[in-house]
């Protein structure tokens, strides 16, 4: 570790395995529920489930993205963190404050959690991913703001390398379309229109960035391929990502009231959308081949390639499957969109994360890599995981595949229910996929436990 | 990628790409302001409606419900249920949840009052009623 304050990134990374641990177990209970629908009824409804899991995710990406921030920036601008007592204070309150929301979803009544919260002064709870009471969503935007205030001055004090500044255009833009979570218009058509802002602004946005300028930054690491190099490969991919991605928000915009001709800007915009993604791949694989040296951490080498390769497959290519607007007629709102929703956000934003916490982790516990015992663990923890995540989609797409016909395209449809049953035998193959991923997971903390020093230590730093 | 074309070059690119496309979307989003109150409904928005959302809020219904196909998809879709189903059916259905068979998905009991689950339904109405390029394909959503 070349800067002391960098070390404020490990309970960041430590919070962020441990909620993710809580989504996979929401997850799983979820899936079980989508075959035994009583499932845990009436102690753990569906929604609740749901909730925690969607809401641990966006949680436990925001720890990784700014445990990344903290790791990262001091090295990049070559000086310490503007305060690391901050940043451990911001912590502390980050933390209590998703623990307590998770601990109303859980145990009040949602419509009793929202009276108590404040949603009747300005309502903004009951959307999807939004479902944060106002006091949560007002923290985040404090945290948020105390963790961007840290950076920048941290930035503004040292070198302004261009990952670090595509790293924080993404993490402001993160904060700034997360206020429009905050206005939640009683015309539904402009409640869904804004809605977008956030949750599509986000992941095929401003998201973009941060991942890209991760993986750049890991990739300098791990590679030793020249900065001028990298930067260049960095910001060509965030032109194709926003040039594609602004108004390929427009696929959101088919059947939910808004004028027709979003049917074409978000048709021709979001396909090309994988267009980054493949150039991400092709930039993790070239940059790795051209590599200057080897690193002894090759464990994060691995999650790097994977990050290219699955989000593009995820992203990109799941992505594309039911983006044009004749095809979404079909699949729109269908286990297809479940499909691509899991594969996109494991592929990018899971994989990135992991890419950061494998690659600097060890560092901070001291040491440049791990003992090649605890990596072989940690690269089958990546096989486990992302082979079983390939599954789960492969099975959900099925069951969409059937689920659009039976319900929509075939003469005779069936009702919601009647369809559901029909498609029962792939829920239950994606829950087993599940059980594998879950098993994943835990040869992935079992990682961290097994000796980790060794011949690792010795390489050079 | 070398040669010529420098990382200034992509930098530059990279701004004024970004600034011009969502400058296009921001005139975009301009002008579907222009064009919603043909397609929105919103001359029906009453506040028996906007007290409608609410309640489909506060009882997160979006957690296992598609509304105009965003949601999740666990039940079904409740755009249309208005056309599909029926007010009187809807009122009924709610007020019978759970259903309690065995292995069957299960609603929870809201416990809402016979002028709540009007507003509900004539919230349900209003989103029925919503020019959505005549999206779902067919009434069963």
């Amino acid at each position: 570790m070349q800067y002391k304050s960098q070390a404020v990134a490990k309970p960041y990374f430590i919070a962020a395995i441990g909620l993710f641990v809580g989504q996979i177990v929401f997850g799983l209970i979820m899936g079980l529920q989508y075959v035994i629908g009583d499932f845990l009824f009436p102690a753990l409804p569906f929604n609740v489930a749901r909730m925690v899991h969607t809401n641990l995710l966006i949680v436990w990406l925001l720890f990784g993205f700014m445990g990344a921030a903290y790791y990262m920036v001091p090295e990049e601008s070559e000086t310490e963190l503007f305060s690391p007592k901050l940043a451990l204070a911001m912590f502390w309150i980050f933390l209590v404050a998703g623990a307590l929301t998770i601990v109303g979803y859980l145990f009040v009544p949602y419509a009793t959690l929202a009276q108590m919260t404040g949603n009747d002064i300005l309502a903004t709870m009951g959307r999807e991913f939004l479902e944060q009471p106002l006091i949560t969503k007002v923290g985040i935007v404090v945290v948020a703001l105390a963790f961007l205030f840290n950076i920048s001055m941290t930035m503004l004090r040292g070198r302004k390398t261009a990952i670090s500044m595509v790293l924080l255009l993404g993490l402001w833009g993160l904060a700034i379309f997360f206020l429009f979570s905050f206005y939640n218009p009683h015309n539904l058509v402009k409640d869904k229109y804004y809605w977008w802002w956030v949750v599509h602004l986000w992941v095929e946005g401003v998201w973009e960035l941060i991942l890209g300028a991760l993986l750049a930054f890991v990739l300098i690491k791990v590679t030793g391929v020249d900065r001028e190099v990298i930067e260049k490969w960095l910001y060509v991919i965030i032109t194709l990502t926003l040039v594609t991605g602004i108004i390929g928000t427009g696929h959101h915009y088919y059947w939910i009231g808004a004028p027709e001709y979003w049917q074409w800007w978000g048709s021709v915009f979001s396909a090309l959308e994988p267009i980054p993604f493949f150039a991400m791949t092709v930039f993790a694989f070239n940059m790795v081949n051209r590599r200057r040296r080897e690193h002894p951490n090759r464990a994060a080498t691995l999650w790097a390639l994977g990050t290219g390769v699955m989000s593009f497959l995820g992203a990109g290519v799941w992505g594309f499957l039911h983006t044009l607007a004749p095809v979404n007629y079909y699949t729109h709102g269908s286990q297809i969109t479940a499909a691509h929703g899991h594969m996109a956000f494991y592929g990018a934003y899971v994989m990135v994360v992991l890419t950061i916490i494998s690659y600097a982790m060890p560092i901070l516990r001291g040491r440049a890599a791990n003992s090649n015992k605890a990596q072989v663990l940690e690269m089958w923890s990546f096989w486990l995981m992302t082979i079983a995540m390939v599954f789960i989609t492969l099975f959900l797409t099925a069951a969409g595949i059937l689920q659009v016909w039976l319900q929509r395209v075939s003469t005779t449809p069936l009702g919601f229910m009647a369809t559901q049953e029909q498609v029962s035998l792939f829920y239950w193959m994606r829950e087993w996929a599940g059980v594998a991923f879950f098993i994943g997971l835990v040869v992935y903390i079992a990682s961290f436990f097994v000796n980790g020093e060794g011949e690792g230590q010795a390489a050079t730093r | 990628m070398s040669g010529t074309f420098t990382k200034s070059m992509a930098r530059n690119i990279f701004y004024g790409g970004t600034v011009f496309f969502f400058l296009l979307f921001l005139a975009l989003t301009f002008d579907s302001h222009r064009e919603f109150p043909k397609r929105d409904n919103s001359q029906n928005l009453t506040p028996e409606v906007i007290a409608g959302k609410k309640i489909w809020e506060t009882r997160n219904c979006i957690g296992c419900h598609t509304l105009l196909g965003e949601g999740a998809y666990f039940a079904p879709e409740l755009g249309n249920v208005y056309t599909r189903r029926g007010p009187d059916f809807i009122k009924a259905w709610i007020q019978a949840q759970p259903t309690g068979t065995h292995g069957r998905r299960q609603m929870p009991q809201f416990n809402l009052s016979e002028q709540e689950l009007d507003q509900l339904v004539a919230f349900l109405k209003y989103a029925s009623e919503i020019k959505t390029g005549n999206w779902p394909p067919n009434i069963e959503g």
